[in-house]
């Protein structure tokens, strides 16, 4: 019996649907959508808010009691820089919760392993609940799971791309030997890659430039969070299996001496 | 290592003879490639591509918005001071100016910073002349100190530096540096810079090895458009990019296309840049490199800037003045420039988001390396 609802580091999840905060035209409109999306874990970017600002006008649209918040790293290049930045998300947003992001490559935004598996197993050890955002890499993953991350993060296709599950046959694999939550993560372009991510496993899936760059993010928000509840409910309930050829065999010359 | 065999190996005429045989055939085919390369970027700046702007431009803010999303970065330029050791002839703070100097305290700094702060910024871009002496690198060092208690992001266009400087400007929490080469064609250069530290090209072009080098976040490239064919030398703008985008991988990089504006003393342009032709370069940069930011500044005028938001254009000044102490302190001190567009930072903001675009304030952080704000 599969436990319908998502827990990560002690928490229960109703939607499996994570979501971004950029990119959107206005903050209003990013609340909106994000309420439509019905999501209940929303990453912000540390550059783009002033903590120190109580009237901080992204943080403002995000004060509802269904959202909690789950600071990124994203700008930093260093495990060095994002324990830092992790320690100051911490004391300012008051969570623990950290979505690890070091891409020290500012064009593609493709994740770093080796300062991110580095950073983890430190924050780890401060006490944060850490989501490190990685390639679709199975043996980091697992790596990542030794050393006490809350679930694992890979990427469905480089960020912000739109190309969805390039990456699925390391997905599947991924899936299959995780201990942890998998939640897929960058490059979901479509409610249709939101629901396969699902069907195949996942545990969950976040998404940002879909949304936000939507004609109307408000309703491509609503269709991410039908194709996700239905992509859980679909693997749930255990997908028909694909038939493997097409052509059927007319007799059994092999076997045949058995009649 | 560095830019200048590179740049060596790509003769002016050669280049420009190449740029201006381009047909309709290399734009076509430019267009329909799913990445493009640099003999793609020649023909998008040829003049075979005038007909095709339209389809140049739509392809343009597509990507751009696929990249950036709908925001639009703001931020100011702060002036430090108008000394220069230089004789540029396109530039008002050229020491042949025979006008009053200014180079702003830390107190005057804090009286403009208060100006911005109040106007919303949190990036602002440090400006001065090239006057080593009084406005190096011990100067620069403290206003970024003054400064950064203030701002989260702090960019700089001042004279080109040592990596060794550059080393310990970003320790003090320097993260964008621009400099423009101006021109990329030798013989204009020298005619252009006669006198000065600025008249070394070499020293100049090898700026930006110095910069990644010294591990510098984000870097501006940029020519001044009107001294030079401005096709030939934006293809080595585009060049430079695709060089240092190789070899310093960890840095960010943004391009800056200035059209000459009317300053004190100044030449006219050699080369007359329509705009038409600016929208061309800016959506051919685009259609080269989605990821690369793109700035427009107040040199151009209210109109053009309201329409060309939407055509590839990732960051955008407002309000700016030219000179030191111009927000408050001393406001009829001598510009460096006119500028174009003189509406305030809020009109600047609510013109982009009468355009769908949520106007940024803050996309940078101190404390994402390390330094406490």
């Amino acid at each position: 019996m599969l436990n319908k609802n998502l827990v990560i580091a002690g928490r229960t999840f109703n939607s499996r649907l994570f979501t971004g905060t950029g990119k959107f035209s206005s903050s209003e409109l990013m609340e909106e959508a994000l309420l439509a999306a019905g999501s209940e874990l929303v990453t912000v970017a540390l550059k783009r808010v002033d903590v120190a600002d109580a009237e901080d006008d992204i943080l403002r649209h995000l004060s509802h009691p269904q959202f909690s918040l789950l600071p990124n790293t994203s700008g930093v290049r260093t495990a060095k820089e994002a324990v830092f930045a992790a320690q100051l998300a911490r004391e300012a947003l008051e969570t623990n919760w950290l979505k690890l992001e070091i891409h020290p490559d500012p064009k593609y935004l493709l994740p770093d392993p080796i300062e991110t598996l580095k950073a983890a197993e430190e924050l780890v050890r401060l006490g944060f609940v850490v989501l490190p955002y990685i390639h679709a890499d199975p043996v980091l993953c697992k790596r990542l799971e030794e050393v006490g991350v809350a679930a694992v993060m890979p990427l469905g296709s480089p960020i912000g791309s739109n190309k969805g599950l390039l990456t699925r046959e390391f997905l599947e694999i991924i899936i299959g030997q995780s201990k942890v939550p998998v939640v897929v993560d960058a490059g979901i372009g479509a409610p249709s890659h939101a629901a396969a991510a699902l069907e195949m496993g996942a545990d969950a899936v976040l998404v940002n430039t879909a949304i936000a760059v939507a004609g109307n993010p408000v309703a491509m928000a609503t269709a991410f969070k039908m194709a996700v509840e239905a992509g859980r409910m679909a693997y749930e309930a255990r997908l028909a299996a694909p038939v493997a050829h097409a052509e059927a065999v007319a007799s059994s010359p092999l076997t045949a001496f058995l009649d | 290592m560095s830019f200048r065999p590179i740049f060596e190996a790509q003769p002016w005429d050669d280049v420009k003879a190449s740029i201006y045989a381009k047909t309709a055939a290399d734009v076509e085919r430019a267009l329909a490639a799913p990445h493009r390369t640099l003999e793609d970027f020649k023909a998008l700046i040829s003049p075979a591509a005038a007909p095709y702007l339209e389809q140049m431009a739509q392809l343009s803010h597509q990507l751009t918005r696929k990249r950036f999303g709908n925001t639009v970065q703001l931020y100011a330029p702060l002036y430090l001071s108008n000394e220069c050791q230089n004789i540029c002839t396109y530039c008002g703070f050229s020491l042949d100016n025979k006008i009053a100097r200014r180079t702003l305290s830390s107190v005057e700094m804090l009286q403009e910073a208060a100006v911005l702060k109040d106007w919303g910024y949190d990036h602002v871009l440090l400006v001065t002349g090239e006057a080593n002496v009084t406005v190096g690198v011990d100067y620069l060092e403290k206003a970024l100190r003054t400064l950064r208690p203030h701002f989260a992001h702090l960019s700089m266009e001042v004279q080109p530096l040592d990596q060794a400087d550059y080393e310990r400007l970003i320790s003090e929490g320097l993260n964008t540096v621009l400099v423009y080469q101006e021109t990329y064609h030798r013989d204009d250069y020298r005619k252009h810079h006669p006198k000065g530290k600025k008249s070394n090209f070499n020293y100049r072009l090898d700026t930006p090895d110095r910069l990644g080098r010294a591990g510098i976040h984000k870097m501006g490239l940029g020519v001044l458009i009107g001294l030079e064919d401005w096709r030939t030398d934006c293809f080595y703008t585009a060049l430079h990019l695709d060089y240092l985008e190789r070899t310093y991988w960890q840095t960010k990089y943004s391009l800056s296309f200035p059209r000459l504006r009317p300053a004190e003393g100044l030449l006219q342009p050699k080369v007359e840049m329509s705009d038409r032709e600016l929208v061309q370069l800016i959506c051919a940069y685009r259609l080269l490199n989605e990821e690369v930011e793109l700035s427009l500044s107040t040199r151009e005028n209210p109109v053009f800037r309201d329409h060309v938001v939407k055509l590839g254009i990732t960051s955008i000044s407002a309000g700016s003045k030219t000179n030191p102490g111009g927000y408050a302190v001393a406001p009829e001190s001598l510009e460096q420039f006119e500028i174009s567009d003189e509406r305030s930072p809020a009109e600047i903001a609510a013109m982009l988001r009468r355009q769908g675009y949520e106007p940024v304030w803050k996309d940078w952080d101190a404390t994402l390396v390390g330094l406490p704000r």
